[in-house]
């Protein structure tokens, strides 16, 4: 009993109390004193970190669920089923979280179902987003329900979940469609404020692209971390089909990133926009374009063309990266260029410590179900089944 | 007067609205149109 | 163009039916011109003075809290200010190269016509009234702050130090008091006719005209006609409105900006799972192609070893025939030989009685 304890009080677990006992804190302060206690938000200002990175990072990089379902289902790759499972638990795991970031952020975080039920502004970008992403979370609970269902034992539960598999899937990828690439749209409102290097009309094309991109990455990202960790819940297919799914991946997220490349320098060329890369916001257009796009492209075709699995695992955390970049720099770097320095945001202290809380649960959520449900080894008496 | 729609922004108010409705019944009818489609051949299939 | 395009959607989409009454009337409007008997303000900066009496009305009509400074202390004007939950206009100072003196304008909302606010609200929570007032409803709002981002002069302003109820502030145009028939606070107070009250449409005439009275006092520019699909609130400057922190603002309306993505969300809807069931389809026709060949492969496979084995045990029978004949051949000889040896021998020993006994111990030898 004392050496299981000592065994679980190791350092990583320690650090993860820590950081969920300082997360109450911070949750306290921000609901018990307001938004404007624990962030630097202000009336310039609104969206912060908050969006930036938990809605906007959090929305991309759980783009491995579509992505991966629908490579398997419904474009016949069925070498890449071991990853289904894995890919929607994150997918659901990050959305369900995003939820639940999104929670800080409103002033009435109690009516968030208001736009739903209550009062729909179809007119809003955000009324798309928060339809799609309420509908697709509850798509992913079912979607990730039968691995619940397997662990519980209820057998006619989980057959129901898995009859629904296609219609599912093909609801997911139509959603997330949407939903991506509204997020993107959410600035064509205001063109006023955005960097004309990063407003575009089509906004909602990139957010959507590079979202495949990120979901791509993310499951090769994640599938290092998780062999890392997790390496004794994985069963023998998994561990057979996981290098395939990584090179096919990075093999998809290579090209994808060629092609977004372009539409990117298309863009640039439709409106004009050579003249800013001269300035400091045209440097860290070209840090993106070459270090976050080009870049991981590039690496990605080497480790495909050298089946060198480590090329590719580095690849995949630039491609996360350029992900996080990217939204930053049009949620936060970019947004609102034309104000005097004094009046831009950065962050507080406080809000990064809520978004490295809600990450925090995603990663003890996650260890919790793949260290008890059947996500990375299929369940014996399920073999085959699906 | 009510009637009248003076804005674009009133005008997209309406019409998103009730797209946002018949978005629903499409998703909701291909299911089904899909499986009359291919009704049939799921039952030779079968047996 | 408006029409064009409303009737074109109309007519494209085929739901005239039940868009009923009202769109037929809309149609009678299509050009969307906003509400015509919608009244404004027009702030004329080579009048005013910077008085801050503007603030002091409007905090007063709205009972805003009082300021830590007075609306008398002038000294306010020395730092850039912008407005605030608790303030909902403010006027600042310009010093403009090339001039002696200072330019003054004031700043609140300026009730687009196509509000910005209102097309991003995810709860209607904004109100685009007769009047010409845009007005926000605080018991439906969320708090998301997405009407700051979208609002191209970042006017409204949040409650973020309320954890319980913060709400979007802002300018309501003095809606209820213009609904008494009064004037808005600020145009009460302004002591230099800085401010006029007015049809909107009144106000662009009487901008024009002051233009062209004394074109040396004014640029050619009513800002606020065409920004952003044209505001409530319309600015006459002595200098470029850039000079006076004014955004530039495109002419496109909010509505304008966000149709073509909110019109590619039902295009999406109606077509994606098309494709997609498409792609399912295929790549399970391919599958079955694939079955279908492997099954005939293992059938034909199946036939080869099949005859294979069918010859085999041909050749093996023929043989074994063969074999057989010969074998009786043999027996045959062999009975021969065998019952000549015999006869033989008996004959033999007929001839010669002796030798019986080597007969019948040679017999045994014979048979193994
Ligand atoms: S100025 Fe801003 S807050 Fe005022 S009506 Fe226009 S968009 Fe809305
Ligand atoms: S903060 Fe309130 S008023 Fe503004 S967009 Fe969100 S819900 Fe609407
Ligand atoms: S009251 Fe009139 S003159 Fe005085 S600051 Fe306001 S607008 Fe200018």
């Amino acid at each position: 009993m004392s050496h299981d304890q000592k065994k679980f009080w190791h350092a990583g677990n320690i650090l993860t109390a820590i950081i969920l006992a300082g997360g109450l804190v911070l949750t306290f302060l921000r609901f018990y004193k307001g938004i404007g206690a624990v962030s630097n938000l202000d009336d310039n200002n609104p969206w912060g970190l908050w969006i930036g990175f938990d809605l906007m990072c959090g929305v991309a990089l759980a783009a491995g669920g579509y992505v991966t379902s629908a490579s398997c289902y419904l474009f016949g790759m069925k070498h890449y089923h071991s990853a289904v499972r894995p890919a929607i638990t994150t997918a659901f795991l990050g959305y369900f979280f995003v939820v639940v970031a999104l929670l800080y952020d409103l002033g009435h975080p109690w009516r968030l179902p208001y736009p739903l039920v209550y009062s729909q502004g179809t007119t809003s970008l955000l009324f798309e987003v928060g339809l799609c992403v309420s509908l697709y979370v509850s798509v992913l609970f079912i979607e990730w329900s039968p691995a619940a269902f397997e662990w519980l034992g209820m057998r006619k539960l989980r057959n129901i979940a898995v009859k629904l598999t296609l219609p599912l899937t093909i609801m997911g990828v139509v959603l997330s469609t949407m939903h991506q690439s509204s997020l993107g749209a959410l600035f064509l409102i205001a063109p006023g404020k955005l960097h004309p290097l990063w407003y575009s009309s089509f906004m909602p094309v990139f957010f959507f692209i590079s979202s495949m991109v990120a979901g791509t990455s993310m499951v090769i990202f994640e599938g290092t971390l998780a062999h890392k960790g997790l390496h004794r819940m994985m069963d023998e297919t998994h561990l057979k089909e996981a290098n395939g799914v990584a090179f096919g991946f990075a093999k998809a997220a290579s090209f994808i990133l060629a092609g977004y490349f372009f539409i990117k320098v298309f863009d640039i060329t439709m409106d004009d926009d050579w003249k800013y890369l001269a300035t400091g916001y045209g440097a860290i257009f070209l840090v993106e374009m070459f270090g976050f796009v080009l870049l991981p492209s590039f690496l990605y075709a080497i480790g495909v063309r050298e089946k060198n699995l480590k090329i590719v695992r580095i690849a995949s955390v630039l491609g996360v990266l350029g992900i996080v970049v990217n939204r930053f720099n049009v949620s936060m770097v970019a947004f609102n260029w034309q104000l005097p320095a004094a009046e831009r945001y950065f962050p507080s202290l406080m809000e990064v410590g809520i978004s490295i809380f809600v990450v925090t649960l995603i990663i003890t959520t996650y260890r919790f179900i793949t260290t008890r449900m059947p996500v990375l080894f299929e369940h014996p008496e399920y073999k085959d089944a699906h | 007067m009510e009637n009248l729609i003076y804005t674009l922004h009133d005008f997209m108010l309406h019409t998103k609205t009730i797209t946002y409705v018949l978005m629903g019944v499409a998703l909701v009818s291909f299911v089904g149109y899909w499986k009359f489609l291919t009704g049939r051949e799921e039952k030779m299939r079968k047996y | 163009m408006h029409r064009r395009k409303f009737l074109s959607l109309l007519g494209g989409a085929g739901i005239a039916s039940t868009l009923g009454t009202t769109k037929a009337k809309a149609a009678s409007n299509a050009s969307f011109d906003g509400y015509p008997d919608a009244m404004g303000v027009l702030h004329d900066s080579s009048r005013c003075i910077g008085c801050r009496k503007c603030e002091e009305g409007c905090n007063t009509v709205n009972h805003l809290p009082k300021p830590e400074k007075s609306f008398d202390d002038l000294s306010v004007l020395d730092t850039k200010r912008r407005t605030s939950a608790t303030v909902h206009t403010v006027v600042n100072k310009y010093n403009v190269a090339g001039l002696d003196h200072p330019i003054f304008r004031k700043q609140q909302c300026n009730h687009c016509m196509e509000p910005a606010c209102a097309s991003a609200c995810f709860v209607k929570a904004f109100t685009k009234n007769s009047d010409g007032s845009v007005t926000y409803n605080g018991d439906v709002c969320v708090g998301c702050r997405y009407c700051m981002i979208a609002c191209p002069y970042s006017v409204p302003t949040f409650e973020y130090d309320d954890p319980l109820d913060p709400l979007i502030q802002k300018c309501t145009m003095c809606h209820p008091l213009i609904k008494e028939g009064k004037l808005p606070g600020c145009v009460q107070s302004c002591p230099k006719e800085a401010l006029t009250f007015g049809k909107r449409s009144d106000l662009i005439e009487i901008a024009r005209e002051r233009i062209r009275k004394y074109p040396e006092r004014y640029v050619n520019k009513i800002y606020g006609e065409t920004e952003a699909g044209g505001t409530n609130w319309l600015y006459l400057a002595p200098v470029k409105h850039t000079e006076l922190g004014q955004p530039v603002v495109g002419k496109k309306s909010a509505p304008e900006l966000t149709a073509g993505a909110l019109g590619a969300v039902p295009m999406v809807v109606g077509i994606w799972p098309v494709l997609l069931t498409g792609a399912y389809a295929i790549s399970k026709r391919k599958e079955k192609i694939a079955a279908e060949d492997q099954k005939a492969a293992v059938a034909q496979a199946i036939n080869e070893t099949q005859s294979a084995a069918d010859d085999k045990l041909k050749a093996a029978m023929e043989k074994a025939a063969k074999d057989k004949e010969a074998s009786i051949e043999r027996e045959t000889k062999k009975a021969v030989a065998n019952a000549e040896k015999e006869f033989e021998a008996k004959l033999a020993a007929l001839q010669n009685p002796e030798s019986e006994e080597v007969e019948e111990s040679s017999k045994p030898e014979g048979d193994a």
